[in-house]
Formats: structure tokens, C-alpha cells, sequence
């Protein structure tokens, strides 16, 4: 069954809606742990753009990865007013790295829809459909998709 | 009255079925690993009944029945002996024991509670 | 019985605590210990399963346990004499029926294909044994009695107890009372036998009497049931009221005369045999399997207890630090008492990392299982052997290491040891010999794979690396890397798909598995005489003693224990080799000295190599080298966070630690650093990176 349906399933979503390179985006409600300010990160070595540091999560070391970057976008550089959104994947804790937060978004789940069929590329493959908002619409991220699995040996 | 059980079985399994099916037929349940730890039981608390299985280690069925017979407290309590085996050598063990009774695993339930019943003189 | 759900989990549960204490039986009687305490102990796992499993109608299972438990019941009385097939069935029989427990928990249906032989194997050993007794039972219901059908018929029943009725706790009272439930019941006692003096009086004399009168009966079975057990300790009638003696009594119920039956009787001669190994039992106890002296425990509590004692060390730290910095007076008796609290810190913490330690033996006595199978499915002859059993391992690494141990099992009897004819032409035993060990070493686990078979014939590994392009034509390689390039994923040597080898899974997994753990793996061989598998493990997951450095300005941590020595060098002690490279001069050797700000990916360091620390590394895989950092500060205890289940692998990094201020520091792999400079880096080395790394986002 595609993300989409499983989301479906339920007759009322709720989201978060952020902003990231520029663009309004979401994140199902059910996956996100907390929501903080921008910390300073301790950098990992030989790691990629979008991975940004470590940090601190009361006793867990969680990494923190650039949305934007991770989307295709410009990286960020980060201030005290951006902010970090903890999410909860497949057992995994990682820190996704946003220019800001807006709304919890309740909506009925037949608003939802389908991508509209386009050229995939790094951004589109993330998505897994979007909601209507006024003149304008919300892309639904697909965690899953967004993160590679646990293991991967780089090119 | 509520009538209270002991009993002693090396298998937790069986501890937990047996303390399962007598709770629901209104008993209390006392229970012990092995005859050692039975008798130590049976020294402390009081018993309308003990059901005892027979193999087990430190001191086996029989072990705990000669005990209880030829003890100071509560000798003349009735013990069901709990055994996989049945014959005519097992009955006549458990007689020169000095059991009241023997109940064949697996057991029946309803055939169980029965025979505690009116062992006991429970309602 | 009827069960539930979560007694079956019970039911399960145990059987796990009594396959144990069978399969440990079992080795000890393989390897000679045949006493009867050692038989009895198996005797009763299997009686034990047996027992319970009748419960849940296993039938199956219940059968098979059955006609086990009759011919350890058989060796255990020495009708049978225990020689090499007879164990080696019973071997089997322990796996089968280990099987038929997992099949019973998964709710599959059984495999008879493989559970028939060896069923056929264990009767064979009974033969022409006399059919067991058990089928007989002793119930007052099943006595046939043609006596009228309709409801109604008024019953007489007359018994006079005996001595023995009462002292075996049966109480006329009672029984009185479950007639007087049959139906309207009129009771007379009969006190004429009564002595006239009270001291005369016995109670357990049997002199009183009772008739009894029940209407309303269709048969006398209810009555008889009544009398089920105490049939033979009273003087019983029965009979209808008013009858003629066309219809038989049921005079006294009694047991058939039967003689007793062999099997009856041996039986009751091992339960006699029982009660007088009774001590020796009680000594030769090591209390390994006993309900009474252990605990289940939720993993989940342990973890999160672990986490606390973790949080509880850091805060230590903390306050010490904060202390020292406070510049307070006095404070001499402070710092003892902290001190104190760093100990009991360090106890708990020992304590509780203790709690889920677990000895290896259950692990190695599943490997014994898997060597014995795959011993069977390529036709090898092969005896494993395990020391170190006892060696104690955090719980969740023994776990993690079930896969790699059998690979590594597979891949030795597999490809390493020879078959028997090969071997006996080579000058060898024709069974060969399979060695898993585990013993502790300085903060660490070391678990040895051995086998005494062809050993790696290094020029086909490199040749088949060359092949699949994992090393350049001209390489340089030595013994080790060579052998190290089994590791390299997509390097298989099978040519022909095995029974064992049959998916293609590599070493790779292997090293990958033992890696997660924070492990290595070392690899020793010599061709023609066989091939040693050492994987080195961190003892503890969580605390380790550390040196804070400085590297570029980021604070990390190097293990104390691959420190040999910290070293602030002098030009004189410093020698140029090529381009990049510098030597360190010491004791008269020379040490290569890596650039750990450069390994680490940090912007090159304007220091000079005079201003910096090196600090000597000395680890069992790797020649000694020494890694330069800027600064060094203090050691430490560390409370080690992985960082595998978020982010995933960084070669050169094997966690990460949260400082007493609140910072994550780094912790560097110093093997890992070390065996940077080896070529399976070279090789990958792309885009100016030295070491591949694993990333998960």
C-alpha cells in the first residue's frame, strides 16, 4: 500500500507546517518528537553537505541534517532563529534542520492528494502528496523516502 | 471459608495452569518449585489441600507426602499426587505414601476442581 | 487443562530453561560423564517438556517427548547401555526436539520428514520392550455396570472406613457430604463397634460405620466416583435398594490383579533411585537452571537503568569539574567524599552491566548444533570443541553475535576443513577439528574461531580480488591484506553453491555485524594447516576510560587502553619519509605518525609537529603507530553513546560522548586510523578521500 494511502487510513491528519529552501512543507504530526531552536552542532567528520553536526538531545547524540540541502536546495546557514525538528523514523531520532515552523494543520484526509506526475527529481521522490491551502499547497515529506537506509557505502 | 492449595510442581508452566484454574474456582493459591521448598511452605502457612507433582528435583512427590504423614502439623491433610504416569505400580506408591488422591496430566479442569471440591468439603 | 495466550508464553519461556538444561546434559554425557545424575538430569527435561506440553495438546511434541524420556528412562535404570548410537540419537533427539517446540511456538506444521528417523531411531532402542502399563488407569467410571437405566433407582450404600483412611487425609465427612449432593440422602451410623471407654478411642481406628440411602439415581457411577480413591481403604457396597441378586455387587472396587508391571516397577525403582541421589544432586547443583535462583527480567528496565547509571558517572564529572574550577577552600574532604561517589558510581555500574552479562555457553551450545548439521550436510567429520564457556558478555552483543558466529562456523567446516579423505592423504586426522573461544583480555572480549583445515591459500584470494576489481593487477599486498580482502564486500571464493553456502553470503556481513558491535576481527592462517578467526569486543558498551585531546580546536577522546605512551617531540626525534610523511624515532625503532586532524577531514594545521602531542598506539591488529593531536587534557571516564542506530558508521570514529558540559565529544578509533593506511583504503581512495565511509541520511 503507497505512504499515501496508509495515510489515509485515518480520517483526520494532523501535520506541522515548516518552511525549507523557500518552500512550504510538512511533516505528519504522529512522527515528530519536539520541536527546538538552533543549537550549535559538533561536526562529523567525512560527512556529507547535508549532514550538518551532532548534538545533544538530553543524553542522546542525534544527528542534524540541512531539509534544504537534503531536498536540492541551497544549504542553510544557520542562526539562533532557525529551528530543529525532531523526528522518530523506523526506531531512528534525527534532527532535521528548517527556516521556520508555521502551523499544526488539521485537515480531513481526503483533502489530501497525489503528486501530480512531473519529472522526479531529488525534491519529488521525497514527497509523497500535498494539501491544498488557499491559493497555494503543501508538500507532505516522506521521512522514510528523505533518509537513506542505516547502512549505505557511499560512491 | 475460602480454602487455600498448595501447590508444588517443578514446572512453571504447570504452577501457572494449576494457580490459574483453582483462582477461578475460587481457591487460594499457594506455590512451591519443588519438595524442598514445599515443605517449607507447608510449615508456614496453612493448607486445606496440597497438590504435589511427582518427579522433581531436591525431594520428589512421594518425599513430600512421608513428610507431611509423618510430621507434627496437619498430617491428616488431603494431598493430591499430580502425575504423566498412571498403573497399578503408581497407585500402589501412592497409597503406602499416603496420598488421598492422584490426578493423571494433563488434567481436566472441571474433573480437578471437582475432586478438590469434595476433598475439601468446598462449596 | 486449558490454556491461554500467556500461558503459553509461560509454557514457552520454560521450555527454553529446560532445552538448556538438556542440551547441557547431553554434552556432559558426550563427554563421558555417564553417571546417573547426569542422565537423570536429562531424564527430567524431557519429563519436564512432556509434563507441560500435554496442556496444550502438542501432540506431537507430548508423543515424541515420550518415547525420549522412555529410553533415557531405560539408560537412566540400565535396562539400556549407553554406547555411541545410543548417544548419538539421543543427540539428535534433543534437536528434534528442540524443533518441535520452535514448530509448536510458530504454530507450523511439524516436519515429519525430519522428526520420523530419528522417532524410528529411539524406538528401535526400545524394541521388543513390553508395552508400557501407562495405558491402564485406575478410574471407578470406567467399571462397566449393566444395572438399570432409568432415573430414579434408590441406592444403599454401606462402608466402613479402615485405619488408613483416615491418615491418608480423607475425611468420611466429606465423602458423606458429596453423596448427600446425589440426591435425597438418608445416613445411618453404626456405632456398635465404639469402645465403651473414651481412652480406649482411637481415631484412626475404623470403627464407625455409615449406610446410606440415595434416591434419584440412574446409576451408581456418581457413587462409585465419589469412592474413586479410597475404594481399597474402607469396606465398600453398593447396590440397588431392593434388589435380587440377579444383578451383580459391586462388592469392594478393587484394582485387577495384575501382576505389576516391569516398566511400573522400574519405574518406581528410579524414583527410589532419585530419592537417594538426592544429595548428591543437591551438590552437584550449579544452580544454572533453577527457578528459584533467578530472575526474569524486563530487558527494556536493565536498558533504561543502564542509561541512568550512564547519566549518573557524567554527572560525577560534572560536579568534579565545576569543583576544581570553584577554587573553593578547604575542600580537601570534598574531593574524598566525591571520590567516594566515583566509586560507588563505578560499582553500580559494574553491577548493573553485570546484570545483563551472560556466560557465551548457551550461544556456543547453539553453534555445537550448527557445526553438527553442517558437519552432516557437507559430509565433513568434524568435533567442535569450545573453551571458555563460562566468559561473560553483555546480553545484546551475544545476540548480535548468533549470526556471525554461524556464518563463521558454516565458512570453516564449509571451506576450511577438508573432507575426511583429503585429510587422511594430507597426513591428518580424518576428523578435523573446530575450536570457538572466548576469553577476556584487557577491557576486551576475544572470541577465536580455529580450525586445523587447508588454511586460506592466499594466492586464489588475491587472484579472485584482482577479478572482481577490488585490487589494482600490481598491487603490493601483504599476507594480511590479503587475507583481509575476504572481508571485502562482493568477495565470495565458492565456486559451487554449497548446501550451506547456497545464498552467496559473504564475510562482508560478517565483519559488518562485528564492526557494529564495536569490534574487529583479525584473521590468522596458515596454508595447509588451517585457519584462526580472532573478533576482539569491547567489554563494556558503555564506559570507558578516555583521553580528552584537542584536535583543530574540536574536543575528542582516544581510548586510554590503546595508549601506550603521549609524546611531545623534539626535532631530533622527527625524520621526513616521502612527500607527506614524518617518522617518529623511538627507543630505536620508527613509528609512522598520522595526522589525525588530516584523517579526520579538518582543515590542515598550521602547527609544527615540535608544538604538537603524539601519542603512541599500540592495538592487537595493527603496528604500533603514533597519532598527532594538538593538545591533551585530562582522562577521563567517558559514558560511551553509539551512534549507529541514528546516523550509522564513521570510519575512524567509534562513538561519541557527552562532555560534563553538556558538548559532544567525538571518540576516535584508533585501529581503525591505524588500518587507515592499508590497502583496501588505498584502493577506495576517490576524491581525495582515504577511507570509505557509511552514512545513513
Amino acid at each position: 500500500m503507497s505512504q499515501l494511502a496508509e495515510l489515509q487510513k485515518s480520517e483526520r491528519l494532523e501535520f506541522v507546517t515548516l518552511v525549507a529552501g523557500g518552500q512550504n512543507f510538512c511533516i505528519e504530526i504522529t512522527q515528530i518528537r519536539e520541536i527546538r531552536r538552533w543549537t550549535p552542532v559538533t561536526v562529523l567528520p567525512h560527512s556529507p553537505d547535508h549532514v550538518l553536526g551532532v548534538i545533544n538531545l538530553r543524553g542522546a547524540v542525534i544527528p542534524i541534517i540541512d531539509l534544504a540541502a537534503k531536498l536540492g536546495f541551497a544549504k542553510i546557514m544557520p542562526t539562533e532563529r532557525h529551528v530543529i525538528i525532531i523526528i522518530a523514523v523506523e526506531d531512528r531520532i534525527i534532527g532535521l534542520l528548517v527556516e521556520s515552523v508555521s502551523e499544526i494543520l488539521g485537515v480531513d484526509s481526503h483533502t489530501v492528494r497525489e503528486t501530480p506526475r512531473g519529472p522526479e527529481d531529488t525534491t519529488t521522490r521525497a514527497i509523497l502528496g500535498i494539501i491544498p491551502l488557499g491559493d497555494d499547497m503543501t508538500k507532505i515529506i516522506s521521512l522514510s523516502a528523505l533518509l537513506a537506509p542505516a547502512s549505505q557505502v557511499a560512491a | 471459608m475460602t480454602k487455600r492449595i498448595l501447590a508444588i510442581d517443578d514446572s512453571r508452566t504447570i504452577r501457572s495452569l494449576l494457580t490459574q484454574t483453582l483462582q477461578k474456582a475460587g481457591f487460594e493459591v499457594s506455590t512451591a518449585v519443588d519438595g524442598v521448598d514445599g515443605i517449607e511452605k507447608f510449615q508456614h502457612e496453612d493448607a486445606d489441600l496440597v497438590i504435589t507433582d511427582v518427579n522433581m528435583p531436591n525431594k520428589d512427590g512421594f518425599g513430600v507426602i512421608a513428610d507431611i504423614r509423618g510430621g507434627t502439623r496437619n498430617r491428616t491433610v488431603p494431598v493430591l499426587v499430580l502425575t504423566t504416569e498412571s498403573g497399578a505400580a503408581l497407585k500402589e506408591r501412592a497409597r503406602q505414601a499416603g496420598a488421598t488422591g492422584w490426578i493423571v496430566k494433563p488434567f481436566d479442569d472441571e474433573a480437578l476442581v471437582a475432586v478438590i471440591r469434595r476433598l475439601t468439603g468446598a462449596a | 487443562m486449558t490454556a491461554d495466550m500467556t500461558m503459553r508464553d509461560v509454557f514457552f519461556e520454560e521450555c527454553e530453561d529446560l532445552i538448556a538444561a538438556l542440551t547441557e546434559g547431553l554434552t556432559a554425557m558426550r563427554d563421558g560423564s555417564t553417571d546417573s545424575e547426569t542422565v537423570n538430569a536429562v531424564f527430567r527435561a524431557v519429563h519436564s517438556v512432556k509434563g507441560a506440553a500435554g496442556a496444550f495438546a502438542l501432540d506431537d511434541l507430548v508423543g515424541f517427548a515420550h518415547t525420549s524420556e522412555t529410553v533415557l528412562d531405560h539408560v537412566r535404570s540400565q535396562r539400556l547401555a549407553l554406547d555411541d548410537r545410543i548417544l548419538h540419537v539421543l543427540q539428535r533427539s534433543g534437536d528434534i526436539l528442540a524443533d518441535l517446540i520452535e514448530t509448536a511456538r510458530e504454530e507450523l506444521p511439524t516436519n515429519s520428514a525430519q522428526v520420523d528417523p530419528v522417532l524410528a531411531d529411539l524406538q528401535s532402542f526400545l524394541g521388543d520392550a513390553p508395552a508400557e502399563a501407562e495405558d491402564f488407569t485406575f478410574e471407578a467410571l470406567t467399571l462397566a455396570f449393566d444395572g438399570p437405566a432409568d432415573a430414579g433407582s434408590t441406592y444403599v450404600v454401606d462402608f466402613t472406613p479402615n485405619a488408613a483412611f483416615y491418615t491418608s487425609g480423607n475425611d468420611p465427612v466429606l465423602i458423606i457430604a458429596a453423596l448427600q449432593s446425589l440426591g435425597t440422602t438418608r445416613v445411618t451410623v453404626d456405632l456398635s463397634r465404639l469402645p465403651t471407654g473414651l481412652d480406649a478411642l482411637h481415631w484412626q481406628d475404623g470403627l464407625l460405620s455409615w449406610q446410606l440411602e440415595i434416591e434419584g439415581l440412574g446409576s451408581d457411577l456418581p457413587i462409585l466416583e465419589v469412592f474413586e480413591f479410597v475404594d481399597d481403604l474402607c469396606a465398600l457396597q453398593v447396590k440397588l435398594l431392593d434388589e435380587d441378586t440377579a444383578v451383580p455387587d459391586i462388592a469392594t472396587a478393587t484394582a485387577p490383579d495384575s501382576p505389576v508391571e516391569q516398566d511400573g516397577m522400574d519405574a518406581a525403582a528410579g524414583m527410589a533411585g532419585d530419592m537417594s541421589d538426592q544429595k548428591a544432586r543437591n551438590a552437584a547443583d550449579k544452580g544454572s537452571t533453577r527457578a528459584a535462583s533467578s530472575l526474569r527480567v524486563n530487558p527494556e528496565r536493565i536498558d533504561r537503568l543502564i542509561n541512568a547509571v550512564g547519566e549518573l558517572i557524567i554527572n560525577q564529572s560534572v560536579i568534579s569539574q565545576r569543583l576544581q574550577h570553584a577554587n573553593l577552600p578547604n575542600t580537601a574532604e570534598l574531593f574524598a567524599d566525591l571520590d567516594d561517589y566515583k566509586l560507588l558510581a563505578r560499582e553500580i555500574q559494574e553491577g548493573v552491566m553485570a546484570i545483563r552479562a551472560q556466560p557465551v555457553k548457551p550461544l556456543f551450545q547453539r553453534m555445537l548444533r550448527i557445526a553438527r548439521e553442517a558437519a552432516d550436510a557437507t559430509g565433513k567429520v568434524v568435533e567442535l570443541i569450545t573453551e571458555g564457556e563460562a566468559t561473560e558478555v553483555d546480553k545484546t552483543v551475544i545476540e548480535r553475535l548468533a549470526d556471525p558466529l554461524t556464518h563463521m562456523i558454516r565458512n570453516a567446516i564449509d571451506h576450511g576443513i577438508e573432507a575426511p579423505d583429503l585429510r587422511t592423504a594430507a597426513g591428518k586426522n580424518r576428523q578435523g577439528r573446530l575450536r570457538l573461544a572466548a576469553r577476556q583480555r584487557s577491557g576486551s572480549i576475544v572470541i577465536e574461531i580455529a580450525d586445523d583445515g587447508a588454511g586460506l591459500n592466499r594466492p586464489r584470494i588475491r587472484e579472485i580480488a584482482v577479478s572482481k576489481g577490488l585490487v589494482a593487477e600490481d598491487a603490493q599486498l601483504s599476507e594480511t591484506e590479503i587475507d583481509h580482502l575476504l572481508f571485502a564486500p562482493g568477495f565470495s571464493t565458492a565456486k559451487e553453491v554449497t548446501n550451506l553456502s547456497g545464498r552467496g553470503v559473504g564475510m562482508d556481513v560478517v565483519k559488518t555485524a562485528i564492526t557494529a558491535l564495536g569490534g574487529r576481527v583479525a584473521i590468522s592462517s596458515q596454508f595447509g594447516q588451517g585457519t584462526t578467526f580472532s573478533i576482539t569486543l569491547p567489554l563494556t558498551l558503555a564506559v570507558m576510560d578516555g583521553m580528552i585531546i584537542n584536535l583543530g580546536g574540536q574536543t575528542m577522546v582516544v581510548p586510554i587502553s590503546s595508549i601506550v605512551e603521549t609524546i611531545r617531540p623534539k626535532d631530533a626525534d622527527l625524520s621526513q619519509i616521502g612527500l607527506n610523511n614524518t617518522l617518529l624515532r623511538i627507543r630505536g625503532e620508527y613509528v609512522p605518525i598520522i595526522d589525525l586532524a588530516e584523517r579526520m577531514g579538518q582543515v590542515a594545521t598550521l602547527r609544527d609537529m615540535t608544538d604538537r602531542v603524539l601519542l603512541l598506539i599500540q592495538t592487537d591488529s595493527v603496528p604500533q603507530c603514533a597519532l598527532a593531536v594538538d593538545d591533551i587534557f585530562d582522562q577521563r571516564q567517558v559514558v560511551v553513546k553509539s551512534m549507529q542506530g541514528n546516523y550509522g558508521e564513521i570510519s575512524g570514529i567509534s562513538g561519541a560522548t557527552i562532555l560534563g558540559d553538556g558538548k559532544i565529544a567525538l571518540i576516535i578509533d584508533p585501529e581503525a586510523v591505524a588500518q587507515g593506511n592499508s590497502v583496501y583504503a588505498v584502493t577506495n581512495s576517490q576524491n581525495g578521500r582515504d577511507v570509505s565511509y557509511v552514512a545513513a541520511c
